[in-house]
């Protein structure tokens, strides 16, 4: 078995920004987290949280400019790579670090058969001949439950439907048996028994291939099925992370407790509204200076908008960014 | 596709045979006397005698049947007579010009070689410079190299040839003397100097019409590419590893060739309108020059003739441009 203590991805400190006329925007602040081998980490938040900014940053998947990654470093197989040559980077990508998108409609390139754009990586890093890639480009569509791989390798993208697309997207991400596969809201274009099928099609892929997973949703419902970990993320910000059970169960944040009550559920008494999160997530501008959940956090505190909340150790795995989490704090605002 | 092909090429028929009928009767309509240059000292009983051993004694009703059959049979039997010295035409009367009263077809073969050069030429240096341009100027959108080319294309869009094309005489052939300012039909390339002098009497026409071509096709290349770097396909291929010319060259360039092709596809005929006054001013006599003589002189078998060789060009290009979107874009299925 793998080794289940060695992170494969480490993340420290990771700031990125967009130069904009508006000015500077900084969509991931200080953000940290690692990744082990054969785990499942899901990322939440809502749109505009920085989730998929945080992962193409990974990767140098942004447009540069207008993006510009500050600070921070990316520790992956003994490198850091955001200091690595292009040269280096684009053996990562696809190689060891495959990466699904969130619209499968239009992931793929339209004028390529589909076996072509799942032989590309195949060839490129692994060295195939165009035939082995062939062969393992048919392999691959059984493996995400393609049935007749060996006609469909030639079909165009507008010959699947969005589901099967999204299967076709993710047999390109593994193509290469990555270490680590970067899922950023993978069902959220597709309908729920779609979702359903490649939610289970990747708990099975991830149990016999054994890579670790980012998941990045804004669905906590799929978290709570698939996930190891949870990452929550606000305002470009991880506000907490802890293990599944445990977030769910006991979080922390006034956001994730927020996030939590706005799941509807089927059981139990039947709620008369759906809870809602009043008021917008921010656009920071500027380096933060403050928390930036407290204009719409009901337990707010007069410290909240002095200075940013440190990442608070408070359980086994398990930490937040409130100054809540702080008895000093708490004491002085009481 | 092939059945497509087929029908395209069944219906173009019925469009031609309108295109045909609607010229003649513009022709037949439009004021103007065939006699109008010969002498004033011919008396008018015999130009009237003339007018009617061309012909113009007919109603248009016997006229542009007979000319339907000669274009349509009787030019193509001459024509693959003098290819297998067959005797299908079997002395049938051609189309005769007006004006010189030798068939209009050897005119024009004769002409021909001289646009196709000239203009045929400036279409392909045209697109050849265009596409890079286009390509660069998408890729590094706003730099340096983008606004240069958009204010080069701007004034190949904005300069009319008529314009450009004397500027260019002014300065090379009066002030310089590097370039001749006529275009010698008669030059025969025997040896690498007469291949010199005759690279030096085409630069001027061909720049003159590549500066246009040049302006249209870079615009439609780089709008199309810029169109398709922002898709998610880009950033899909740049996730599996590519490198940057896999990505540009390849996924993004063969999706932003689709509209480009049918733009150069049917740029082909504007090209050739474009010609006639670009011929007029380098003295090129290719098929413009000859048009516009037939035009003055009221020839009107002549006229009649190119202009509907121009519109079947026009027919074609557009079944050709929509065989290649066919081609290139495999969304699009005709059967």
């Amino acid at each position: 078995m793998l080794d289940r203590a060695l992170p494969v991805l480490d993340v420290q400190g990771l700031k990125t920004v967009f130069k904009t006329r508006g000015g500077e925007v900084h969509a991931v602040n200080n953000v940290s987290f690692d990744l082990k081998a054969g785990e499942l980490l899901g990322v939440v938040g809502e749109s505009g949280s920085g989730k998929s900014v945080t992962m193409m940053s990974l990767l140098g998947l942004l447009p540069m400019p207008p993006a510009e990654i500050r600070a921070g470093s990316v520790m992956f197989d003994g490198e850091d790579l955001l200091n690595v040559s292009q040269e280096k980077l684009r053996s990562v990508r696809g190689g060891k670090i495959g990466f699904v998108f969130q619209d499968p409609m239009t992931s793929l390139n339209p004028v390529f058969p589909v076996g072509y754009q799942i032989a590309e990586p195949l060839r490129k890093h692994m060295g195939m001949s165009k035939k082995d890639a062939a062969i393992r480009a048919k392999e691959l569509l059984e493996l995400v439950g393609i049935p007749d791989a060996d006609q469909r390798l030639l079909d165009y993208p507008h010959q699947f439907s969005g589901g099967m697309r999204q299967r076709v997207m993710i047999a390109i991400a593994l193509a290469c048996d990555p270490q680590v596969l970067i899922a950023d809201e993978p069902t959220t274009a597709l309908d729920v028994t779609i979702q359903a099928q490649i939610l289970e099609l990747m708990k099975e892929l991830r149990d016999k291939l054994g890579m670790a997973v980012i998941w990045i949703t804004h669905d906590l419902g799929v978290i709570a099925g698939i996930a190891d970990r949870v990452m929550v993320m606000y305002g470009g910000q991880v506000v907490e992370h802890a293990p599944v059970q445990e977030l769910f169960t006991n979080p922390q944040h006034p956001y994730t407790s927020a996030l939590l009550k706005t799941i509807p559920s089927i059981s139990g008494e039947r709620a008369a509204r759906l809870t809602v999160i009043e008021g917008q997530p921010p656009l920071v501008v500027g380096p933060p200076t403050a928390c930036p959940f407290r204009d719409r956090c009901a337990k707010a505190m007069p410290v909240c908008a002095l200075k940013v909340p440190p990442r608070y150790e408070i359980g086994e795995g398990h930490d937040t960014a409130c100054f809540l989490a702080d008895p000093l704090e708490v004491a002085n605002a009481g | 596709m092939l059945t497509f092909t087929i029908r395209r090429l069944l219906l173009s028929i019925p469009t031609l045979l309108f295109i045909a009928f609607v010229i003649f009767m513009l022709l037949e309509l439009a004021p103007g006397d065939p006699m109008a240059q010969m002498p004033l000292t011919i008396p008018p009983e015999v130009k009237e005698k003339m007018r009617l051993a061309l012909g113009l004694g007919e109603p248009w009703w016997v006229r542009f049947p007979l000319w339907l059959k000669q274009f349509f049979i009787v030019e193509p039997q001459y024509w693959i007579d003098g290819i297998f010295g067959t005797n299908f035409a079997d002395g049938a009367q051609r189309i005769i010009s007006f004006q010189s009263r030798s068939p209009v077809f050897e005119t024009i073969a004769q002409r021909m070689p001289q646009t196709l050069w000239v203009v045929g030429m400036s279409y392909v240096v045209g697109v050849l410079i265009a596409l890079p341009i286009g390509i660069i100027s998408a890729y590094k959108q706003y730099s340096v190299f983008d606004q240069t080319g958009t204010f080069v294309s701007m004034i190949g869009f904005s300069v009319p040839p008529f314009f450009s094309g004397v500027l260019l005489i002014v300065i090379f052939s009066v002030q310089l003397k590097w370039l001749p300012s006529i275009y010698d039909t008669t030059h025969q390339v025997t040896s690498w100097d007469t291949f010199l002098f005759q690279l030096k009497q085409m630069i001027m026409p061909v720049m003159v019409l590549a500066l246009q071509t040049t302006a249209q096709v870079s615009r439609y290349m780089r709008a199309s590419m810029l169109d398709n770097l922002g898709q998610d396909y880009v950033r899909t291929a740049r996730a599996k590893g590519m490198t940057e010319s896999v990505v540009v060259m390849k996924h993004v360039l063969r999706n932003s060739m689709i509209p480009v092709v049918t733009v150069i596809a049917l740029g082909i005929p504007a090209i050739f309108g474009g010609a006639i006054i670009t011929e007029q001013i380098f003295k090129v006599n290719g098929l413009g020059q000859l048009l516009i003589i037939a035009l003055q002189g009221n020839d009107i078998p002549m006229v009649m003739t190119i202009t509907f060789l121009l519109a079947v060009l026009i027919v074609m290009m557009n079944l050709i441009a929509d065989i290649l979107y066919g081609i290139l874009d495999p969304r699009i299925r005709y059967d």
